[in-house]
């Protein structure tokens, strides 16, 4: 009896199975492997690379100082733009994320041939770069803003509603179930049970999405999609660069105050 | 009237729930339900308003089969059932007023709950309904700021509210001390009582089924092992509902001194 606890005790039983320690080393070794093998390969066309470029870095930064202000007055209404553009992307995304959010939460859409569809269309448009839907929607409908809102606009719906019904997943269904026990139908378990539950991370989620958009926006712009991505990309073609530094120091200090206030709303929210 | 005619439920997994049970529940009736952990007490009180679905037999509701309802007649059903859960299951950011209110939902038409337009008389109704369970004060505190006991209570007001026929609670004071427990289920028969509305509730507590039953339904293994007025019942029945001997905490204790 005494032995039988005493070996018990002494032989240490690991904390997980044998056959997965020894999955989880293969394969720690061979990420290792890949690491090792791709540092030694970018090694050889950087290391030529890099002397050249810390020389070029020098002559490049020279030529953008000192920044041409004057041109301050020209660029708030490319600068109104680009804001215009992320506010009315990010207004449109939000409504449109709300069903299709609740159409790819599992714990709402039961009906499972329902949620793997708006799964695979959500995931199918999450894999296509923002920048590739500027130059399509450019390409449709040619240089402007209108493009811009559209490219955005997709791409934000796919982030937003994939980050919201996750959200919408980890929900207390406890209310849900009580709401439906008393009569109510699928709108009113929603709004009552449900809306009361996600709508704080809701609004913190549209508020994030809404700094990328203006960041993206700016990226955009250079492609053909409007706003002070445009004129900046105009200004570098022809060698303007002290107006390209007054349009970046704008970008910057503008992203800066945007993420600021809506930092500042997020955190009020939570 | 509630009456189950060779009901039988095969969850999907293959676990039978309930096997042939026939039992008939007369109006204004309080009866508990009594079994171990995984008898099919909860899979037979949330038979009646179809949160699961029994797989056979006929379950009928005021002399109707409930077991081919759908959307419509479903809702219907669930505005005269009400319900109580062991975690009192409100919406814990909404305040207790929205909470109670939720309780019209089945009598209200969708674009007027989403606007809160609620009738003056579905107010009124919310508030007097508060005020039977003593909770009134708390009207725009948010659910989350209130004791478990005094939750429970809320959600008994939402039930109130909905102007049941029947009321289903599902071990409603297994989460709570046990004076709070005994004025919880002081509430139920209260209501029971002066609003006829037949109430069926789960326990495990012998003591406290014995105390506010009129009649106590004994589950073993997805079976009716024992159906009678409390007045027939004694320890040993219980033993033999239980297949053991009785312990203390199977006892909730703290019955008024
Ligand atoms: N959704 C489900 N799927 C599969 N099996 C289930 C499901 N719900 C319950 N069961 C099984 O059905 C049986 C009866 O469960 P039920 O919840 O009705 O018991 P209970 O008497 O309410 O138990 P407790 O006192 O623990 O709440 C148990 O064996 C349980 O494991
Ligand atoms: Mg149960």
């Amino acid at each position: 009896m005494t032995n039988e606890t005493h070996s018990l005790t002494n032989k240490s039983i690991p904390l997980y199975p044998a056959k997965t320690k020894l999955q989880v080393t293969i394969i720690f070794f061979v990420v290792l492997g890949i690491y090792i093998f791709s540092m030694a390969w970018t090694q050889r066309d950087m290391v030529s690379g890099l002397s050249g470029a810390l020389g070029n870095m020098y002559r490049v930064i020279e030529k953008f100082f000192p920044p041409n202000f004057s041109i301050l007055p020209d660029i708030w209404n490319a600068l109104a733009q680009t804001i215009q553009m992320a506010i009315i992307a990010t207004t449109i995304a939000a409504i449109l994320t709300v069903p299709l959010a609740v159409l790819s939460a599992q714990n709402i859409t039961t009906f499972k041939p329902l949620y793997y569809l708006t799964r695979t269309i959500l995931n199918l448009l999450r894999t296509i770069p923002d920048l590739v839907l500027a130059v399509i929607f450019v390409g449709l409908f040619g240089i402007g803003i209108f493009p811009g809102i559209l490219a955005l606009t997709v791409f934000s719906l796919g982030i937003l509603a994939k980050l919201i019904s996750e959200t919408i997943e980890s929900v207390d269904m406890n209310p849900l179930e009580a709401m439906r026990a008393s009569g109510g139908n699928v709108f009113q378990v929603i709004w009552y049970a449900l809306v009361p539950q996600v709508l704080p991370q809701f609004t913190s989620l549209v508020l994030y999405v809404f700094e990328i958009n203006i960041r993206a926006s700016v990226v955009l712009g250079m492609v053909g999609a409007g706003g002070i991505g445009l004129v900046l990309n105009q200004q570098l073609k022809f060698y303007n660069y002290p107006n390209a530094m007054t349009i970046i120091i704008v970008i910057f200090v503008t992203v800066l105050i945007i993420e600021y206030i809506s930092n500042k709303l997020r955190e009020a929210l939570l | 009237m509630i009456e189950f005619k060779n009901v039988g439920l095969v969850y999907p997994n293959g676990t039978e729930g309930l096997k042939n049970i026939n039992v008939k529940i007369n109006d204004g009736e309080f009866v508990v339900i009594v079994g171990l952990s995984g008898a099919g007490k909860s899979t037979f009180i949330r038979s009646i308003n179809r949160l699961v679905t029994p797989t056979s037999g006929s379950l009928l509701v005021d002399g109707e089969d409930i077991l081919n309802y759908h959307s419509g007649n479903l809702r219907k059903l669930r505005t005269k059932v009400g319900m109580i859960f062991q975690n009192y299951n409100l919406v814990k950011r909404s305040n207790v007023f929205k909470n109670v209110l939720a309780g019209r939902l089945g009598h209200t038409g969708t674009l007027r709950s989403i606007f809160n337009l609620y009738s003056n008389e579905d107010k009124a109704l919310a508030y007097e309904s508060l005020k039977r369970v003593n909770i009134e004060e708390k009207i725009y505190n948010r659910a989350d700021e209130l004791s478990g006991g005094q939750q429970q209570r809320v959600s008994i007001a939402r039930v109130l509210t909905q102007k049941p026929k029947y009321i289903l609670a599902d071990e409603p004071v297994a989460s709570l001390d046990p004076p709070t427990s005994h004025q919880v289920m002081t509430y139920l028969r209260k209501i029971n009582k002066e609003d006829n509305i037949t109430t069926i509730v789960n326990l495990h507590f012998i003591d406290m089924a014995m105390e506010y039953a009129d009649r106590i339904i004994g589950m073993r293994a997805g079976e009716v092992v024992f159906d009678g007025p409390v007045a027939e019942v004694s320890e040993k029945t219980f033993e033999e509902i239980y297949g053991r001997s009785i312990r203390e905490d199977d006892l909730r204790g703290g019955a008024e001194e």
